[in-house]
């Protein structure tokens, strides 16, 4: 008899410890080499939006900071990640304001909800260019509500709007939530990971993919940095 | 018979062995990707649905093959061998994405604009007025252009938008389609007489990236520019579904459907030497568009739209 009590408490504990077993893959991602400098973006054919920039913006290509970090990197697990159709219910925001995509690169999970809203004076057409997903362009003059859509495949899509040629963003649609952008120092952080075996993989629009393999056992933190080797031009 | 001298016998191996290796074919190794026929694209079962005509992909390989491939190419990617010579490029058929629908931006077009597309041909590019086909030929090859794209299995067509009844040509219409015309910045790529000379005219490129202008209601005598049938209705379903592939978006969201009318009749007024009703209204009035004041209608069509935020004063 009381063996099996035993038994029982033990399986429960062994169970309730392995679920909350969950570890977390940071670090950072940075470059070698000199990246091209960034240009400044003349828009002038569009005035409420140059208005709204004291000092002309740059292009947002590469984006670096101190001790060669770059941003804007899209940090992901690409296999491993049994989260496949797990659909978060909220929705990701994605602006066009100062005639800029606000954020640059937006992932987002395969037929999660995506929100486009314009805060500009002026009109936009957003334009994905997907290769293997629907191509669709819309018109978004100001003062109209959010348009809603959403990507069924897995795929990064370029993102532009034509009567501002000089906008350009991403969507980086993935088959998991657990993904990160790397922040302005260059880090990133994958927490809430149950043990198992993942790779990793970092995507920079310009400079490529980069993956890395890492377990994770139980609650521990693992460190995987991404260097990517900096294009001239 | 004498013997063979070692060198002899050494020298015969060579050359034997040399000999066997140049004629024998090279089985062990891989062919070069490259080189050699590439795979067909398999012909599925696909079918089309025009009227009480049904097309099959079956009996469209051959027409195909013989007068589309050259251009579209024999993979439907429209790398066929003229395309280089040809601008704009030939449509490539394995993303799916069409510019002239009655479906909404990003969806299927029906068969039936296929078809229309086939018979019409595009004015202004290499893509002929395929009249010489019979409609049931015309239906086969809608029929076979659909092996080339994967979302022809899945997906269906969009469902055609609903066009409601054209209201009359009036002079306050005409004023209203003008006001559309400048509050949803039209004239940003069309420029403010439609020229095709908006200021951000100079660097539109279409989905390949390739150059492509904005089009130009002023130049021509008739409609036969238009690449996507030249009716009211035509040109009505141009911005309510937009020209995919290219810039030019939809306004469906954006456009309420009777203003939509509205703006078809003041766009017609911007083809300057055309003979239509539109112009005989607007050379009555002696060229002069009124602004266009938001009256009480008898009809409650839903004026919400002439709120200009910003814009205007064009």
């Amino acid at each position: 008899m009381r063996n099996k009590q035993f038994l029982v408490a033990l399986l429960t504990f062994l169970v309730c410890t392995s679920m909350a077993f969950a570890g977390t893959v940071s670090g950072k991602v940075t470059y070698t080499g000199t990246p091209a400098k960034p240009k400044p973006i003349d828009m002038s054919k569009e005035p409420t939006c140059a208005k709204q920039h004291a000092t002309p913006v740059t292009t947002e290509t590469v984006v670096t900071g101190a001790n060669n970090s770059l941003e804007n990197v899209v940090v992901y697990i690409s296999a491993g990640a049994n989260d496949e159709g797990q659909v978060p219910p909220q929705a990701v925001s994605y602006e066009q304001k100062g005639c800029q995509y606000i954020p640059h690169v937006l992932p987002m999970h395969v037929n999660q909800e995506l929100k486009i809203s314009n805060a500009d004076q002026t009109s936009h057409n957003i334009h994905p260019i997907p290769k293997i997903n629907r191509e669709w362009n819309k018109s978004q003059p100001p003062g109209t509500p959010p348009i809603s859509e959403k990507y069924d495949k897995a795929e990064f899509i370029p993102v532009k709007c034509n009567i501002h040629p000089w906008m350009h963003g991403w969507f980086v649609v993935l088959n998991t939530s657990h993904y990160d952008l790397s922040k302005g120092d260059g880090e990133f952080k994958l927490p809430n990971l149950p043990p198992g075996k993942y790779t990793i993989t970092a995507w920079q629009e310009d400079y490529g993919t980069q993956t890395a393999d890492v377990t994770i056992t139980g609650n521990e933190t693992k460190e995987v940095n991404f260097s990517f080797k900096a294009k001239a031009y | 018979m004498r013997k063979l001298k070692p060198t002899q016998i050494l020298l015969s191996a060579i050359l034997a062995l040399v000999l066997v290796v140049a004629f024998t074919p090279q089985v062990a190794a891989q062919d070069a990707p490259d080189v050699g026929p590439a795979h067909p694209v398999p012909v599925r079962p696909m079918e089309s649905h025009i009227g009480n005509v049904t097309g099959h992909a079956r009996d469209g390989k051959t027409p195909y093959r013989r007068y589309c491939a050259g251009c579209h190419g024999e993979f439907g990617d429209g790398n066929g061998e003229n395309a280089a010579w040809i601008d704009p490029k030939p449509r490539d058929f394995t993303i799916a994405t069409f510019k002239c629908r009655s479906t909404p931006t990003g969806t299927l077009p029906t068969d039936q604009d296929l078809y229309n597309t086939l018979g019409r041909g595009l004015t202004n590019s290499n893509m002929p007025i395929w009249n010489t086909f019979s409609p049931q030929q015309r239906a086969d090859l809608v029929a076979y252009i659909k092996i080339f794209s994967p979302r022809w299995d899945k997906e269906k067509p969009g469902d055609p938008i609903k066009v409601p009844a054209e209201p009359p040509v009036t002079m306050q219409s005409i004023a209203h389609g003008k006001a559309l015309f400048t509050k949803l910045e039209c004239w940003k790529c069309h420029g403010p007489s439609g020229k095709g000379d908006g200021p951000s005219a100079a660097t539109l490129t279409d989905s390949k990236d390739n150059p492509i202008r904005p089009y130009n209601f002023s130049a021509g005598k008739d409609d036969s520019r238009f690449k996507c049938g030249s009716t009211n209705e035509d040109i009505y379903k141009i911005f309510m579904t937009g020209v995919d592939g290219t810039p030019m978006p939809s306004f469906a969201d954006v456009i309420q459907p009777n203003d939509a009318w509205d703006l078809v009749h003041f766009l017609r007024t911007l083809q300057i030497n055309r003979h239509g009703k539109e112009n005989e209204i607007l050379s009555a009035a002696h060229g002069v568009i009124p602004a266009y004041t938001d009256q009480p209608s008898a009809a409650p069509a839903a004026q919400s739209d002439t709120k200009s935020p910003g814009g205007g004063g064009r």
